[in-house]
Order: C-alpha cells, then sequence, then structure tokens
C-alpha cells in the first residue's frame, strides 16, 4: 500500500456534506449563479449550459456522480469553470458548487489509504484524499468523470413523438 | 505579425498554375487548334520556370525548360496539339508536381517523359533556348594594362536616357568608385536655348580615371547602356592628354542573340488571352485564422448588437431605438460580408475531377461524357476539402461500375458515350451535390447476393428493393473479390457515408434498373451565423434555422387529441407529418392552449414541429457542442440571446428524419393493414 | 534612404519575395499583379524605382513600359524589368519601349538590392 504524499494548490468546495478539492490551475473563473438553459434528453450530470463571457459552456453536477442530494441552488451557489480533459481533449466546462471556500495548499494521499472513500464512490472517479482540520477533503479525478460520464447520452424518446 | 514563407507561397503559386496547366490542357484536347489556349498554357509553364529558379527548384526549372524547348513546334503550330501529346502533356505537369511536393520520390521518369515527348514532335529541330553567353568587355583598343595607369573614358548618353530613368549622376559616382578621377563635361553637343529640349540629353563625359584595370568595372557601369551609347576607353600616356580619341562608336556588344524568331513568338504568346485571364491581381491570400477570428469578432459584435436590441426594445428612449436599428442592419451586412469570404465556389472542386474523368476514361476504355452544373452553389472552405474524397469515390464508382461498355450500351439502346453528371444546387439551409450516371443503376439481387456472401445479411431475411440499396453503406460490404484496382479495396461506401455523416450530411441514393443512379449528398450550410426562428417548447427556448423554414401554421384542434397514426397535417392537400416537440424533450407541464407548427423542410422531405410559441427571428451565431452534448442529435449548436441565456439550435435535418421514418413507419403500417 | 519602389510581377511568390528584400533594406515596395494594375499604381503616386516583369496577363510588362513612358510622371523614374535569358533582341524591344535595365531571374537578393542602388542610388 503506497503512500504518497503530494502537494497540490486547490480550490476547496463544499457539494452537500462534503469538501472537494480541484487543482487550482484548472480553474478559469467563479461565477454566481447564472440562468441555465436545460438539456432536453442530456445525461442528468451535463444537465444544462450557460453563457461564460459569450461562450456556450457545459454546465455539470459532480452531485449526479456521487450520488447526493440536489436541492435547490441558494445564494451560496456557485459556477466553478474550469478545464477538463475529454478523452484527450481540452474542454472548458463548469461545475455546480453549494458553496466556494479558498485556494489552499494541501497534502494529498493516494486513494488506497482512504477506506471511507472507497466504499461510498466508484474509486476511478477519485484521485485522492486529504485530511484537514479534522475531517477529509476530496479530490475528484475530473477527466475520468467528465469522460465516463460525458459518454453516455439517453438515445431521444423518438417512439413517444409517434 | 509574421510574414509567410515564400518559399511555401511559391508552392501554393505553383500548385494553381499547375491546376490552371492541367485544365488548359483538357481543354487544349478538345480545342487543338485554339492559340490562345496553347500560349496561356505556356505561360504557366513559363512562371513555374522561372519562379521555380527563384526559389531553388533548379530540377523544376531545367524540366520545364526542357519540356518548353521540346514543345515549342506545337507552340509554333508546326506541330498539332494531339491527344497523345496533351498525355504526355499531364504526365509532364504531374512530374513538375511531384518535383514541387515531394522531390525525393522524383526518380527517371522525368527523362522519359521528356524522350516521349521529343520522339513525338520528331524533327523539331529548335535550338535549346540562347544560352547566355558572357560579355566580355569589348572596349575598344586596350592596352596592357599597368599599375595605377591612367584612362581617358568619354562617354555621351542616347537621348532619352535622362528621360527613360537613367541618372547620370549615379553613373559618376559609380565610376569614382572605381578610382580616382577628373572629370569635365562635353558641352559641345548642347544645342542653343532656344532648341533645348530639357528633357532630353546632350551631354556627355570625360573622366581622367586611374585604375589598374578598369575595362570590367567600366562595362558594369554602363551595363544597361552599351547599345545606345557611345563609349570609349583609352590609356593615356603621361605625354599629353592623348587627343580626345574618335569616339568609338562600336557598342560593348554582347554575343548576338539566339534566333530573334524565337522571341519574337514569345511576344506574341504574350498576347492576353482572355481565356486564360485566371486569377488575375484582384484577389488576396490569407490565413485561414485571421479568417476564423474574424469571424468570432463578428459574432461577437452580433451577440452584443442583439443584448442592444432587447434593451431598446424595453426603453422608450427614440434615440437608443433608432441607433439600436441602425447597428441592427450593419451588423447584419457586416455578416453577411464575413460569412461570404470564407466561401469557396464548389467549381474550384469540380475542375479537379475533369482529369479524374479524363484518366478514367482513357484506363478504362469507355467514353465518357462529364458534365458539371452549379459551380458557383458556394460552400465554407472547409467542407469543399472534406467533400473531395467522397466525391472521387463515387465518380469512380459511377464510371466503373455504372457505366456499361459502350457495346453494352448500344446493345440496351443507349448511345455509347456514357454520361456523369456532377451538381451542386441549394435548398433551404442545404446544399444538395449529387452525383449522376446514365449507366445500368443498381442491381438489387446482386447486392444481395454480395451482402449474404460477407454475413451481412441473413439468407432467409426479408429486404426491400430500397433496404438492399443502402447495404452498399454497410461496413465490410465491398470487401469481396469484385473490387477494381480503381475503386479501391474497402475505401467503400461506409468510409463516405462516414464522412458525410461526419459533417452531419445525409446521403440519398435513387436507382432505376437500366437507367442509373442518381447518389445525393445532402449538407448542412455551416455558417456561423444565420438567421434564426426563436421559439418555446415549455420553458425552454429554441432556435430554428430560418433557411429551412417552410412556413407556420396553427395546429389544428383535431390533431390535438393525438392518437396513433394520425400525426399529420393537411397543407394544401398533402400530408405532412409532425412531431412534438414537448413529447420529443420529455417536457413537464400542460402544452400551450393554440400550439404552433413550424414546418420544415430538408432536402425533399418535410416536417411540422409543434411548439408552444412562436417568438420571434433573429440573428443567431452558432456555438458548438462540447463533447458531452455532441451525440445529441436533435441539436446542431448552440446560441447566445440577445437576454445572455443560452438557447439550443434544432437540428432540421435530423428532425426530418425522424419526420420520415414516422411517414414510411405508417405507410408500411397502413399497407400492411389493407393488404 | 528610402526609396519607393514599385514591382509589377504575376508571381505572388516573386513579389513576395522582392517585397521582404527591398524593405529588409529599407525601402517601401508597392505591388501590382499585372500591367495595368502596375500602370495605375505608378501614376497614382511617386515612385523611385520600378521593376517589372514581361510576362504578364492582362498588361504584359514590354505595354506597361510604353504606356507609362507616355505619361508624364514617369519622366526619370528608372525601369527595371524581369527576364529569364540574356536575350538580346528581347532587352532591346524593353529599351526601345523605355526600359533603363534588367536584371536576369533567378537573381539572388543581394543581386536586387545592388541593382536598385544603381539606378536609384540608395
Amino acid at each position: 500500500m503506497s503512500t504518497e504524499t503530494s502537494a497540490m494548490r486547490a480550490l476547496t468546495l463544499r457539494l452537500q456534506d462534503e469538501i472537494f478539492a480541484v487543482e487550482a490551475g484548472s480553474v478559469r473563473e467563479i461565477l454566481d449563479l447564472v440562468p441555465i438553459t436545460e438539456v432536453p434528453n442530456a445525461p442528468a450530470f451535463v444537465c444544462g449550459l450557460i453563457n461564460v463571457r459569450g461562450r456556450v459552456v457545459p454546465l455539470a453536477d459532480l452531485r449526479v456522480v456521487f450520488d447526493m442530494a440536489r436541492p435547490k441552488p441558494d445564494q451560496d451557489t456557485r459556477v466553478v469553470v474550469l478545464e477538463v480533459e475529454i478523452d484527450g481533449e481540452a474542454t472548458i466546462a463548469g461545475i455546480l458548487a453549494d458553496k466556494v471556500h479558498d485556494v489552499t495548499d494541501i497534502d494529498a494521499v493516494l486513494i488506497q489509504d482512504a477506506p471511507r472513500v472507497g466504499m461510498r464512490w466508484r474509486p476511478e472517479f477519485v484521485s485522492g484524499v486529504a485530511r484537514r482540520d479534522g475531517g477529509f477533503v476530496i479530490i475528484p479525478n475530473l477527466n475520468r468523470i467528465f469522460s465516463v460520464q460525458g459518454s453516455r447520452s439517453v438515445p431521444l424518446a423518438e417512439e413517444r413523438a409517434a | 505579425m509574421s510574414l509567410p514563407d515564400p518559399t511555401e507561397t511559391f508552392r501554393q503559386e505553383a500548385r494553381e498554375l499547375l491546376e490552371q496547366l492541367e485544365a488548359g490542357l483538357l481543354d487544349l484536347e478538345r480545342h487543338p487548334s485554339n492559340t490562345d489556349l496553347i500560349n496561356s498554357t505556356f505561360r504557366a509553364l513559363h512562371t513555374i520556370k522561372g519562379s521555380g529558379a527563384m526559389f531553388g527548384f533548379t530540377d523544376v526549372a531545367s524540366f520545364v525548360h526542357e519540356f518548353e524547348t521540346a514543345f515549342d513546334r506545337v507552340r509554333k503550330g508546326l506541330s498539332p496539339a494531339t491527344p497523345d501529346l496533351i498525355a504526355i502533356a499531364l504526365d509532364a505537369k504531374d512530374h513538375v508536381h511531384t518535383l514541387i511536393e515531394t522531390p525525393q520520390s522524383a526518380g527517371a521518369e522525368g527523362e522519359a517523359i521528356l524522350q516521349r515527348l521529343r520522339a513525338l514532335v520528331s524533327g523539331a529541330a529548335v535550338p535549346a533556348a540562347t544560352p547566355a553567353t558572357a560579355a566580355g568587355p569589348a572596349v575598344a583598343s586596350v592596352a596592357v594594362p599597368a599599375p595605377g595607369k591612367r584612362w581617358r573614358l568619354r562617354f555621351t548618353l542616347p537621348k532619352d536616357a535622362l528621360l527613360y530613368g537613367t541618372n547620370p549622376l549615379l553613373l559618376l559616382e559609380e565610376i569614382r568608385a572605381i578610382g580616382p578621377c577628373e572629370i569635365k563635361a562635353l558641352t559641345d553637343k548642347v544645342p542653343a536655348l532656344g532648341d533645348l529640349d530639357p528633357e532630353a540629353t546632350y551631354l556627355g563625359w570625360q573622366v581622367d580615371l586611374t585604375a589598374d584595370d578598369p575595362a570590367a568595372a567600366i562595362d558594369d557601369v554602363f551595363l544597361f547602356l552599351r547599345d545606345g551609347m557611345d563609349l570609349s576607353l583609352v590609356p593615356l600616356t603621361d605625354e599629353a592628354p592623348a587627343a580626345p580619341a574618335p569616339a568609338a562608336t562600336a557598342p560593348l556588344a554582347e554575343a548576338p542573340a539566339a534566333p530573334v524568331k524565337k522571341r519574337a513568338a514569345k511576344a506574341e504568346a504574350q498576347q492576353p488571352a482572355a481565356a486564360a485571364e485566371k486569377s488575375a491581381s484582384s484577389s488576396l491570400r490569407v490565413p485561414a485564422e485571421r479568417l476564423d477570428e474574424l469571424m468570432d469578432r463578428v459574432g461577437e459584435l452580433v451577440i452584443a448588437q442583439a443584448r442592444l436590441t432587447q434593451i431598446a426594445a424595453q426603453s422608450s428612449d427614440g434615440n437608443l431605438k433608432t441607433i439600436a436599428e441602425e447597428l441592427e442592419r450593419l451588423s447584419s451586412g457586416l455578416r453577411d460580408t464575413t460569412m461570404g469570404i470564407r466561401m469557396v465556389p464548389i467549381g474550384t472542386l469540380f475542375s479537379r475531377f475533369r482529369r479524374l474523368v479524363h484518366d478514367l476514361s482513357r484506363d478504362l476504355d469507355k467514353e465518357i461524357e462529364f458534365v458539371t452544373t452549379g459551380e458557383e452553389t458556394e460552400l465554407d472552405k472547409t467542407m469543399i476539402e472534406k467533400l473531395a474524397d467522397p466525391l472521387v469515390h463515387l465518380i469512380r464508382n459511377s464510371v466503373d461500375h455504372g457505366l456499361e461498355p459502350a457495346a453494352a450500351r448500344v446493345a440496351a439502346g443507349k448511345a455509347p458515350k456514357g454520361t456523369v453528371r456532377l451538381s451542386a444546387v441549394y435548398a433551404g439551409a442545404e446544399v444538395a451535390i449529387s452525383v449522376t450516371d446514365d449507366g445500368a443503376g443498381l442491381n438489387a439481387a446482386r447486392i444481395r447476393a454480395k451482402a449474404e456472401e460477407n454475413g451481412i445479411i441473413a439468407h432467409e431475411a426479408k429486404l426491400t428493393d430500397q433496404e438492399l440499396y443502402q447495404l452498399i453503406f454497410a461496413p465490410g460490404f465491398s470487401t469481396a473479390k469484385e473490387i477494381t484496382a480503381l475503386s479501391g479495396r474497402g475505401v467503400g461506401m461506409d468510409v463516405v457515408k462516414r464522412t458525410i455523416d461526419g459533417l452531419r450530411g445525409t446521403i440519398d441514393l435513387r436507382t432505376r434498373p437500366g437507367e442509373g443512379t442518381t447518389l445525393t449528398l445532402r449538407l448542412p450550410l455551416t455558417l456561423a451565423i444565420i438567421d434564426g426562428m426563436l421559439v418555446r417548447v415549455g420553458n425552454g427556448r429554441y432556435t430554428i434555422p430560418l433557411a429551412a423554414v417552410e412556413e407556420c401554421v396553427e395546429l389544428p384542434a383535431e390533431a390535438i387529441s393525438a392518437s396513433r397514426g394520425r400525426n399529420f397535417l393537411d397543407i394544401r392537400g398533402s400530408l405532412v407529418p409532425f412531431v412534438r416537440m414537448r413529447d420529443i424533450f420529455n417536457t413537464a407541464g400542460e402544452p400551450d392552449r393554440y400550439q404552433k407548427v413550424v414546418i420544415v423542410s430538408s432536402g425533399e422531405g418535410r416536417v411540422g414541429l409543434v411548439v408552444d410559441q412562436i417568438i420571434g427571428n433573429y440573428q443567431t451565431v452558432i456555438k458548438q457542442l462540447s463533447k458531452l452534448h455532441a451525440g445529441l442529435k436533435a441539436f446542431s449548436g448552440a446560441t447566445i440571446l440577445g437576454d445572455g441565456t443560452v438557447a439550443l439550435i434544432l437540428d432540421t435535418v435530423h428532425l426530418v428524419g425522424m419526420g420520415q421514418a414516422y411517414e414510411d413507419k405508417f405507410k408500411a403500417e397502413t399497407t400492411g393493414r389493407a393488404a | 534612404m528610402s526609396k519607393t519602389i514599385l514591382t509589377i510581377d504575376d508571381s505572388a511568390s516573386v513579389r513576395q519575395m522582392i517585397v521582404l528584400t527591398l524593405s529588409g533594406a529599407g525601402h517601401t515596395v508597392i505591388e501590382a499583379g499585372n500591367g495595368a494594375d502596375g500602370y495605375s499604381k505608378a501614376v497614382a503616386q511617386p515612385v523611385d524605382a520600378i521593376l517589372t516583369d514581361l510576362n504578364m496577363p492582362v498588361m504584359n510588362g514590354i505595354e506597361f513600359i510604353k504606356k507609362y513612358r507616355q505619361h508624364p510622371a514617369s519622366k526619370g523614374v528608372p525601369i527595371i524589368f524581369l527576364t529569364t535569358e540574356s536575350d538580346d533582341a528581347l532587352k532591346a524591344e524593353a529599351k526601345a519601349a523605355g526600359a533603363t535595365g534588367w536584371i536576369v531571374k533567378p537573381f539572388k537578393q543581394d543581386q536586387l538590392v545592388s541593382v536598385i542602388k544603381k539606378v536609384t542610388g540608395a
């Protein structure tokens, strides 16, 4: 069991009861809640589209992936716009956050040493875990999440139209 | 800003010239005695030769030079431009192309081509172009040079020297650079003031110069003037300045020119042929990235202007409204102009195919009439490039498999010459490109047999003729033995289909056994900014490309209760299927009381899209959807509305396809029932 | 000192090379793709020298020279024509039409700069 530590400059954010950390370098901007255009028949994970400075950006909800409740947005809700790699291609996407905290340096420990995490979610979606303020911070493997989730698409309800 | 590499520019230019050359040669084959064509063809060669030498493509320059030499008899009208000759010329053109693009792969074929050419025009005893003979200094009376010798140079200039740009002061400066001098002007020829023409040159000069052996240097100074001037250079002895030697009128001449006839022929060849006046200087080369940037800026402008229009609509400020209107008009104009820049007539692609058909005709020994229409139809440049390979394949298929050999055609009561027709035409928001042949048509039985052989369908499978024809697009269909060397192996219709799918297009197939086949590619016009019709379905707003919209009607009350098999509208007698967007989008809630139907068309199909509300027409900047949403076939992109929110753009081709599928199913069921 | 040179050639690559070379030497270069375009540009502004190809569509070099020399603006302006062969008859024809000098293609960049220096002093 390897215990590799690596330091990471991260933006921490809260999704329901958990704190997540994403690579600060990949963050393009943080927006207050903006109007979200719903995309019919899209997978729940990438339910919407938003306008970021004249650019149409897909909006993803990690709470779907991590099996969380998805209450309506409130005044703390933010959209974190970041760059992810989907099948090797760089893409700009936004993720919803219930609250955005701050940018800090954290030491991350590889997933094998965090049994708690291994229980709840697909291990491939979590890059690592860090200890912080007595709790855990989860580092999601965004590239993997987007690549896997993004490739699913619900077929159009064509039969129903008839 | 970085300047482009001239060598690369040469390559691009050479490619264009070679294309012109090929087109000219093909035209020449049909009109062998057209001197204009011959001349313009050779002007292209000449330019390639000159530029080639300039940019280090010496192989190209020397090959073309030899080629010109051997072809000279044709130029002079002494040898006719026979089809064999044209064929060799086309080979030569290919060789030049190889020399420019992949010189490392060029072998001895160049020499072989030249030999064939020479053999064909045998007897052409045309001397090679004048080798430049070095001009030797032919200064009259030059004595053995002695160091530090003194010389007397005398010269007068032709009368029009000043007028024609010669500057005597510069000449004198050059002479001063040779060595210490004393310069004296000779004014004996200057007429009286009354007779003086201020623009003429009457002066002469005498320069006493100290130099070892200035003859060559003096030659250089007067490089351009030797023929028309008087010049003498004599050594000065110390005794006395020699009496001005009679101006040696023998001009410093070069070796006699080569056959003047050749030059005259060339001069005649320079008479511009209207036919050859292609790509004159009124066009500009622009890197594609700059165009993309420009389009992005225009797109942003349109979005901002839309926001302004919206604000103005809600304001009571008259000035604001006026300006917003003006801005809308201007940005619309700007958008049209900018969109136009990337559009290229498809004729540029069509002309490439002429050569293909010509070669195929020869190789297969089939006489083919190749007709093209709609060359001026414009498409986005990138799309044209992607269409090249699929079209080549379709044309090859038509010629190879579609057209029968002459004997078979005659036996079937057809003209021995087969026709392949290539056409392009706009149809709403799409362009339709068709390849038609009047050959034997598709053979359903043969297709079935082949499909079963390759395991694509089961032996007992029941398929209509239409379904069988569609099998040619199935991967693995053309792996069997029938592949000819020409149509290639497995670069089959499935690849063509995939390419067209990738362009969000469709392929239509229509065939009549014994009469011929037509394959039509339908592609969306990928303009980045279009006119869109904004509609509302539930709480969401969507844009429909206006060019695809035929009309809008109210959804009649009877159709509101949707029961199976009744989703058709009667539009002036014809039945148009409709689809409810609320159903497709799984929209929650109750539909609006009076729903609207937007009837859109794609190709020959139409479908009515049932929406809650039609909001209005707006300029729409198309934004691509990311990979995450690209798989949703109902949408071809997204846009940003005047209020800053995102709206999805509906893919009308796909929706019409859905309508068609529904209609086909309905027909199948009703005919089934009726049977 | 910088001179204004007009280059007339139907080959964009040659023009480009001339522009690069002469502007590198400090001159200002104006371009035209054929004799007719060259003529309009030559009479529309003061030029210190003209470089023209002979073999061009629309209006070839010799025609351009003749026409230009009929215009008062052409007085004293040196015209250098580009030629691929050292053909005396052609040179004579060009000179008779009013050309000042020539440069043989292919030429190196420094040859171009020196010819311009020769006829304009700069």
